[in-house]
């Protein structure tokens, strides 16, 4: 009977996996979405001393990304953050999630850095609040601080012209 | 054309592998020698469609045929030569059919390397490739076609990722593919022996080849992969534990273990149930390998969720094939009995034990790479396990292993006892305690000194072992070298792989206690020192070449005044793809590696517009090096004569 073992283990492996391939985070919607941005008060990336707080979104439309330099799948999403920095006047917010300082400003360096400001979440302090269940994850928050919309994974073209473009022209529109 | 006509070959081929999969497992139960030698002619056809379809796919590369989607994707007329090349195994599609005309290849080696083989034990082991063939020819052509067109056709491509334009990337893939795909011959021979129910030396003789090369190839796709991570990613990080490099990893110890054990298969005719069980999982672990870094599933669980046909594609041809494997194993582990191994204290025994710790390190990396995920889907929490967790648990097996390592090939097979090795080991543990005391007081860290110590151990234990085969100090010294040369490829084989470990975890040890670090926003003619190095910044240059533009500077590293070396580092940028890379500027030694790299200063307000970064890292190549020699180790190995076929011993 001890021949079975190694099948029943492999078979606990399998069953396993089949359920995490059942569960795809992207299809399950934030509980987040149209709450306000939980408080926190986390240091910058670059700076221990320099606290960032959910003040940093008054006011302005932001795109909050979490991102880490092991994450291999925010390398393919950047160039878009980047361009979207640099073609947009919309705040963009990072979060270097489960990382090293270290890691993270290397990673930054090396990619650019399209972010106005970077939060530091080494402790998923933050990611927790947020319900966060992977990076890349992106929120767009409202200029009075609440969270609009959550995308799970890689904001590519097509997600940005049909998700989030018209929901930022919304935000305009009621703020005017 | 040139695309349709090889995605016709691809089609030809999974056919020929279809039927490749059924007629000689037929013929094999009916004993019908027709069917049987039609795997052999099946083998090299599906080789020849394969090799026909990949040359189609590179075709289309080089003449940057944008019309077909994955040459738009991944190339760009503008790419250099090489990195066409390159580019066609660059990307998921292109590297699933690299790895498809690999397993063809080794399929096709079969029945030109087994013709003395019994001829229903080569069938059914054909059949079985086949099937693998199948199941990955079907996942290219159901979900991942690699010669789709695209409508209207593009201009130019979107070009390659330039952090892949690299030659450490380019040669990478299929070098660790080359060994990952090697394993598919021992798991289709322990299946096809499975069905057949008999396991024997005979079979673990001439599966070993085929284990050493797989092994050896996969040694040196780690180390290349290994290199290409220190000096690209410029970090300093010649190892991350990340999930990509675990999952390589994990074939290699399983397959490290499957070397030794088949060993004592062969020559001693026990553990046969371990080595079938070892030469399942090495497999397998390879198969989760592939898929686990094309699927994205462990880096971001998004990127497996994007695809979901994929993912249950892939999941389904796991289960089924190690599934299959592993059900036939229960209903034969019964049957499965060998000679029984011999006492604790003897090669045989020590064998056990390497693999007992080697499957430990294996599990190790295992529950360090996979925990996250399972909690990940039962409890939706995140967590991350790094490199404390690995240096917790892995470095202590490893250590142990070492300590195993330096003695335990002096054992004699079968009984032995420790007394007559005792001066041998007085010896061993006097080199032990010199090394570590030296290194200490040089050093100041007692966990290097150790290490060092431990490394050293290893190295004198395994020429105090190829001595003593020889026999020096027992006959007159003339002999001694007779026998030494008569030593067979084998023995000479373990001393280079067990000599290169020694070094690579010298390297290792060096590089981790005695590395240093320092960075410092300069402005040209300022310099930084690290570990009493001076990094001094020269002119900036600013320029364009082949497909990037790049600002770029010389560093001058200089110890006491006197030059060491000008490196040259830069910040490229790739219009294409709108991404930046950092090119480092390396000065490579046997004796240390010091590098600088340049990024831009995140602080504006500072006048000095750029970060230099200095690196010094002790012997740090011979990582790289302790790796090569192993893989060179593997490939000595191959020439021993005792692994050639004998073919009285095998014809029934």
């Amino acid at each position: 009977m001890r021949g079975i073992i190694p099948l029943m283990l492999f078979g606990l492996l399998i069953l396993g996996m089949a359920f995490g391939l059942t569960r795809d985070p992207s299809v399950i919607p934030s509980e987040m979405v149209d709450r306000p941005m939980p408080a926190f008060v986390l240091p910058s990336l670059y700076e221990d001393k320099l606290d960032i707080t959910e003040a940093v979104f008054d006011g302005e439309i932001s795109l909050l990304n979490v991102f880490g330099s092991w994450c291999s799948a925010c390398v393919t999403e950047h160039p878009k953050l980047v361009e979207i920095g640099e073609s947009t006047d919309i705040q963009l917010v990072g979060i270097d999630w489960r990382d090293t300082r270290k890691a993270g400003q290397a990673w930054l360096r090396r990619y650019d850095n399209p972010y106005d400001a970077v939060i530091f979440d080494e402790a998923s302090v933050l990611a927790i609040d947020l319900g966060v269940t992977g990076a890349p994850e992106t929120f767009l928050v409202d200029t009075q601080g609440r969270i609009r919309f959550k995308h799970v994974g890689v904001i590519t073209n097509e997600v940005w012209d049909q998700e989030f473009l018209p929901r930022i022209a919304q935000i305009k529109v009621d703020g005017a | 054309m040139i695309a349709e006509i090889g995605h016709i070959a691809l089609i030809l081929a999974f056919v020929v592998a279809v039927a490749q999969s059924v007629l000689p497992m037929v013929g094999a139960s009916q004993n019908a020698p027709r069917l049987m030698a039609f795997g052999d002619r099946a083998a090299i056809a599906q080789f020849i469609l394969t090799a026909f379809s990949f040359i189609c796919l590179t075709i289309v590369f080089l003449s940057s045929d944008f019309s077909v989607k994955l040459a738009y994707n991944h190339s760009h007329s503008a790419k250099p030569l090489l990195y066409k090349i390159s580019g066609v195994w660059a990307n998921h599609e292109g590297s699933m059919l690299l790895w498809v005309l690999i397993l063809a290849t080794y399929g096709a080696l079969v029945p030109i390397f087994g013709r003395r083989l019994p001829s229903s034990l080569k069938a059914r082991a054909l059949a079985v490739q086949a099937m693998l063939a199948v199941g990955f020819m079907g996942f290219l052509i159901l979900t991942s076609n690699p010669f789709e067109r695209v409508v209207p056709v593009p201009l130019d491509g979107k070009g390659l990722n330039p952090l892949l334009q690299d030659p450490g990337l380019a040669f990478h893939p299929p070098f660790l593919y080359l060994g990952y795909v090697g394993f598919s011959i021992s798991f289709s021979f322990a299946v096809a022996s499975l069905i057949e129910g008999r396991i024997d030396a005979v079979w673990a003789r001439w599966l070993r080849p085929w284990v050493l090369l797989a092994w050896s190839f996969l040694t040196i796709g780690i180390a290349l992969g290994s290199y290409w991570a220190y000096y690209e990613l410029g970090w300093g990080g010649w190892w991350m534990w990340d999930p990509v490099e675990n999952v390589s990893f994990m074939p290699w110890l399983a397959g490290t273990a499957l070397l030794h054990s088949i060993l004592v298969l062969g020559t001693r005719h026990s553990l046969p149930s371990w080595t079938v069980l070892l030469a399942i999982s090495t497999f397998s672990l390879s198969l989760i390998g592939t898929f686990v870094v094309r699927s994205g599933v462990l880096v971001s669980v998004h990127a497996f969720a994007t695809d979901p046909e994929r993912g249950v594609y892939i999941l389904a041809l796991l289960g089924i094939t190690t599934g299959t494997a592993l059900a036939l194993y229960a209903f034969r582990a019964a049957t499965l009995t060998g000679a029984p191994s011999g006492k604790s204290v003897s090669r045989d025994g020590a064998l056990v034990l390497n693999n007992i710790l080697l499957v430990s390190a294996t599990l190790t990396v295992f529950l360090g790479t996979f925990y996250p995920l399972f909690i990940d889907a039962v409890s939706r929490e995140k967590i991350s396990v790094g490199e404390p967790y690995f240096n917790l648990t892995f470095t202590p097996i490893m250590c142990l292993l070492i300590v195993f390592m330096g003695t335990a090939p002096m054992l004699k097979w079968r009984a032995d006892n420790l007394s007559r090795l005792k001066s041998t080991l007085l010896k061993l543990f006097i080199i032990l305690a010199v090394v570590t005391g030296l290194t200490y007081l040089i050093g100041k860290s007692v966990l290097g000194a150790l290490a060092l110590g431990l490394c050293a151990y290893l190295a004198f234990g395994t020429i105090a072992t190829i001595l003593r085969r020889a026999r020096f100090g027992e006959l007159p010294r003339g002999q001694s070298f007779a026998l030494l040369r008569a030593q067979p490829a084998a023995t000479w084989a373990f001393v280079c792989a067990h000599i290169g470990l020694a070094i690579c975890a010298a390297g290792i040890t060096a590089m981790s206690v005695w590395g240093e670090s320092a960075a410092k926003a300069l402005q040209p003619g300022q310099s930084l020192t690290v570990a009493g190095y001076e990094f001094t910044m020269g002119e900036l240059e600013n320029a364009r070449r082949e497909n990037y533009e790049f600002l770029g500077t010389d560093v001058r590293i200089t110890k006491n005044g006197k030059e060491i070396k000008t490196v040259h580092t830069e910040r490229r940028y790739y219009p294409i793809r709108n991404m930046l890379t950092t090119e480092a500027g390396l000065h490579l030694s046997l004796r240390h590696t010091l590098f600088a790299s340049i990024s831009e200063n995140p602080n504006p307000a500072s006048e000095a517009k750029w970060v230099i970064r200095g690196y010094y890292h002790p012997y740090v190549v011979w990582i790289w090096l302790g790796a090569l020699l192993m893989a060179f180790g593997g490939f000595i190995g191959l020439a021993d004569k005792r692994l050639r076929f004998r073919g009285s011993e095998v014809t029934e």
